[in-house]
């Protein structure tokens, strides 16, 4: 049962929230309070846009204990508009074929069951931009 | 402050090596696995009982419900009372292992030190041994995202075949040459040469990456007994291994917080201390036992370790440029590929394998008049690197 350390990451995982280093301006996910590019402490929230771009990706057929239900279900790492990059599944596929280069967007999503009870944990997916009909 | 190289320091030798096959023993235990390769390392090396134990292993814990491995096999390996512990870097345990073993005999504090690097798969379902392994990523944000390691590598693979131009089959050099490698190796899982045709219609596991760009992991047990100079048996029939330079490194731990997912910085940095440490080039490297659980492992080390410029080695996979009688052979044995892939005990069959080659006793798979070997096992998609440089030049 994971429910606290789910929990913990609650604004990570809804709210794609990371930091901002107030030294050298790098955007920070997850966060971490030391930047990695300076070294510097960087505490000061930054709250990510959620859209980015496909780096990669590929389709998970045998899944790990715990994903089995989803499978098959496709992972990228998509690299968000503000520098990280991040692992997560995507969602929403539809029949749209996804390429590298793809613009997405964050959206929350059930990840798994956590354990026998199927207590639902939740986090961030991401779809291919919705764009309004011409 | 840099590290002085081997040559200024207390020389480290190996004085006995031994090693399982890589299989799927479902009648042998962890400890029985272990102490055949512990027994047959002390024996190689003449009956030397060592001071210290260190052990290499990653899955015990979340596979056979076994952790505390030093003692359990100090104790069944008929060492009781001497040091031991495990050390686990994932991949990277066995090359950390030895490392461990080296720091501590250079110190002086240890003369002879017992690795072993032991592995066993075959106890779990498939879909828990994922979840085992996947336990070596960032696990709030990548285990938690549902990857797997098999996802990981096809990541990487995509992305490297779209940035390089290269075709679908592009990696197929690699597998080949794994395969031609563990047909002469009669300790390997897979001991026959596969077909381009036959890598071109392998089933696919998690696109691009197929069934012939996929290490099998497996059960197995390698082991290395290192001396200390002062204590070095004399006069054998075998030349000793000198451990010339060794390097370890860590750098982010998820594969989406590396600078250049294509060009691991752990091994561009430990592959040029190690032969910094041991005093030598590039072009002085007769084989490499890179750590190639998935094909574009085999690729992306050979290119950020500087034998191949980015988006090459795969042409020269192709040209049997790493091939043995090629440019520098890779995986003389079989590599994780065709030999086996075991976790954290890899990097203890590499050192056993370059050792042998070192040695003129690797039968059938010899590359001829090799004096110098890299070995390098990675935790990870390079997270942690162990790096090494054998020589029995002296």
């Amino acid at each position: 049962m994971e429910v606290s350390r789910h929990w913990r990451l609650r604004q990570q995982r809804y709210g794609l929230v990371g930091e901002v280093c107030t030294h050298c301006d790098s955007k920070i996910f997850p966060p971490r309070d030391i930047c990695p590019d300076c070294g510097q402490e960087a505490r000061t929230p930054y709250a990510f846009s959620g859209q980015g771009k496909v780096w990669s990706y590929t389709t998970i057929y045998d899944a790990p204990a715990g994903f089995q239900e989803s499978a098959p279900y496709t992972v990228a790492l998509v690299q968000l508009d503000e520098g990280p990059m991040v692992t997560a599944q995507l969602t929403d596929l539809g029949s749209q074929a996804i390429e590298i280069g793809t613009p997405v967007e964050m959206v929350t999503r059930k990840l798994r069951a956590d354990g026998d009870r199927g207590v639902l944990l939740y986090g961030y997916k991401f779809r291919p931009r919705l764009r309004a009909a011409a | 402050m840099t590290a002085t190289t081997n040559a200024t320091g207390r020389r480290v030798w190996i004085a006995g090596v031994g090693l399982t096959p890589v299989r799927e023993h479902w009648e042998r235990s962890l400890r029985d696995l272990a102490h055949q390769a512990m027994q047959a390392a002390m024996d190689d090396a003449g009956g030397l009982r060592p001071q210290a134990l260190y052990v290499a292993n990653m899955l015990s814990g979340a596979l056979s419900g076994q952790t505390q491995l030093g003692a359990l096999l100090a104790d069944y390996g008929g060492l009781r009372g001497v040091e031991a512990h495990t050390v686990e870097a994932a991949g990277a345990s066995g090359g950390m292992a030895l490392r461990q073993a080296y720091l501590a005999i250079r110190a002086g504090e240890i003369d002879t030190a017992l690795v072993v690097g032991v592995e066993k798969v075959s106890e779990k379902v498939t879909a828990e041994v994922e979840a085992a392994l996947v336990s070596a990523t960032d696990t709030d944000f990548e285990a938690a995202q549902g990857v797997t390691p098999t996802a990981q590598a096809a990541l990487l693979m995509r992305r490297y075949l779209h940035q390089h131009q290269a075709p679908a089959d592009a990696l197929a050099g690699f597998s080949l040459t794994a395969h031609e490698h563990g047909a002469t190796n009669p300790n390997a899982m897979f001991q026959k040469a596969i077909k381009l045709e036959a890598y071109q219609r392998g089933a696919l596991i998690s696109d691009p990456v197929n069934m012939f760009d996929a290490a099998p992991l497996a059960d197995g047990a390698a082991a290395l007994l290192l001396v200390g100079e002062g204590v070095a048996p004399e006069g054998g029939p075998v030349p000793l291994v000198r451990i010339a330079g060794s390097a370890a490194a860590s750098s982010a731990l998820a594969l989406h917080d590396q600078p250049d997912p294509l060009r691991p910085e752990t091994v561009s940095q430990t592959t040029r201390q190690a032969l910094e440490r041991a005093g030598i080039d590039h072009d002085s490297i007769d084989l490499y036992e890179l750590h190639d659980s998935f094909t574009i492992f085999a690729a992306l080390s050979l290119e950020a370790a500087g034998f191949a410029e980015p988006g090459t080695a795969w042409k020269m996979a192709a040209d049997g440029a790493w091939k043995r009688g090629g440019k520098l052979p890779i995986g003389t044995m079989g590599g994780s590929k065709a030999r086996g892939e075991t976790a954290g005990a890899t990097g203890v069959y590499q050192a056993v394998e370059a050792a042998l080659q070192l040695q003129g006793r690797a039968g059938g798979s010899q590359v001829e008049g090799a004096r110098w070997a890299l070995i390098q096992c990675l935790g990870g998609n390079g997270a942690t690197c162990a790096t090494h440089v054998l020589t029995v030049a002296g």
